[in-house]
């Protein structure tokens, strides 16, 4: 029978997602960024408390270049998620699913995102 | 566990490319995905020029002129030629959509044209339908009651309820929403997908169907609802132009609100 070797067709290789569904996997991998953020958050705690030797060294890693864009990255990561949490709870009131307004929301939460993550920034 | 790429048997191979005809000045490109059965070989992506100057202006114009004067083993669905029948959905250019409706001059480029993404390919352009529509036969698409038909009457509804199914009953069951999906692609065993539960909805939302209940209780299941995760692909790529991601949230907020 052919019917054993049929191929499966491509997907993620050709479908060009749109704006909502870039932004819906974006969603889930700040989820895991934030996960993996908490634990370096964890490890941070865990070296104040571990004497000042040894927050020196994390502290010195924390405020360097690398450190900062990861600390940029986490907070930036926190918005996102944060804006894309709003936006779900708007959906599942039933509401804003206009197919013209789609990508104007998914600019939004971007744009307020980031103009939090500046602010934030500014501010610390 | 999502498989994010392709089985070995499905990897895409570069295919054969046909000769523009002579004399032709207006030529478009089109790459069309070929798999044939009987070879046991990998599926290719053959390449065809065609003649604009001789062609109708859809896409669906231009694998009929590939059949009928370049390459007669192309296989593929169609019927209505007018966005009604839903034979002819495909992945046109990275996105779902009948070919009967989408213009070629619409596209920029070379026109590429896949199957239905993620489903079992029977030939070329067509892909094996029977999960679906098996799982559209599973939400009982027909109405349901108790009570007994009214003497002499069909059992009539209000025109405020009739207009409650506008925006559902236009689905032509062409599977571009759900084959859209990513939740759908990698959760179909359990998923009914975006079209399928649109469907279900119109069922659910239709004032003389009695069996409301039911059909809640039905998909009131972590998987056959609620892999919705509002991605949105399937209201994005609707050559309908209908919601099914809202039709989707509906049953969600009706299961809610009758707990």
């Amino acid at each position: 029978m052919a019917s054993t070797n049929r191929p499966l067709s491509p997907h993620l290789q050709v479908y060009r997602l749109p704006l909502t569904g870039l932004i819906s996997i974006t969603h889930r991998a700040t989820g895991v960024f934030l996960t993996l953020g908490t634990l370096l958050l964890v490890c941070w705690l865990m070296s104040a408390a571990a004497g000042a030797e040894s927050f020196a060294s994390v502290q010195s890693f924390m405020s360097s270049g690398f450190g900062m864009l990861i600390l940029i990255g986490w907070t930036f990561a926190l918005f996102f998620h944060l804006c894309h949490g709003v936006r779900h709870l708007l959906w599942d009131a039933g509401s804003s699913f206009e197919k013209e307004t789609m990508d104007q929301y998914a600019m939004i939460e971007v744009g307020i995102a980031s103009v939090l993550t500046f602010f934030l920034w500014a501010l610390a | 566990m999502a498989e994010f790429t392709l089985p070995k048997n499905s990897v895409i191979q570069p295919g054969k490319e046909f000769a523009a005809p002579e004399g032709a000045t207006n030529l478009k490109r089109v790459e069309v995905y070929r798999w044939e059965p009987d070879t046991g070989e990998n599926p290719k992506v053959d390449v065809y020029n065609i003649d604009l100057d001789k062609c109708g202006p859809m896409v669906l114009d231009a694998i009929i002129k590939i059949k009928d004067e370049v390459d007669t083993t192309l296989s593929f669905r169609r019927s209505c030629r007018e966005g009604i029948c839903g034979s002819c959905a495909m992945n046109i250019n990275g996105k779902n959509t009948l070919a009967c409706t989408k213009a070629i001059g619409d596209i920029k480029g070379a026109i590429k044209i896949y199957p239905l993404p993620h489903m079992s390919v029977v030939k070329d352009l067509v892909p094996d339908m029977t999960h679906f529509y098996a799982q559209y036969a599973s939400i009982k698409p027909w109405l349901e009651t108790t009570t007994a038909a009214p003497q002499d009457s069909e059992r009539l509804q209000s025109k405020e309820d009739r207009a409650k199914l506008d925006g559902l009953y236009e689905c032509i069951l062409c599977a571009c929403c759900s084959t859209s999906c990513p939740s759908y692609w990698w959760n179909s065993d359990r998923y009914l997908g975006p079209a399928i539960l649109l469907q279900a909805y119109r069922w659910i939302i239709d004032s003389r169907d009695e069996n409301t209940g039911e059909r809640l209780d039905e998909l009131e299941d972590p998987f056959k609802l609620y892999r919705c995760h509002t991605i949105m692909n399937c209201t994005d790529t609707c050559p309908k132009g209908l919601n099914p991601a809202k039709a989707i949230a509906e049953i969600k907020k009706l299961i809610v609100e009758r707990q």
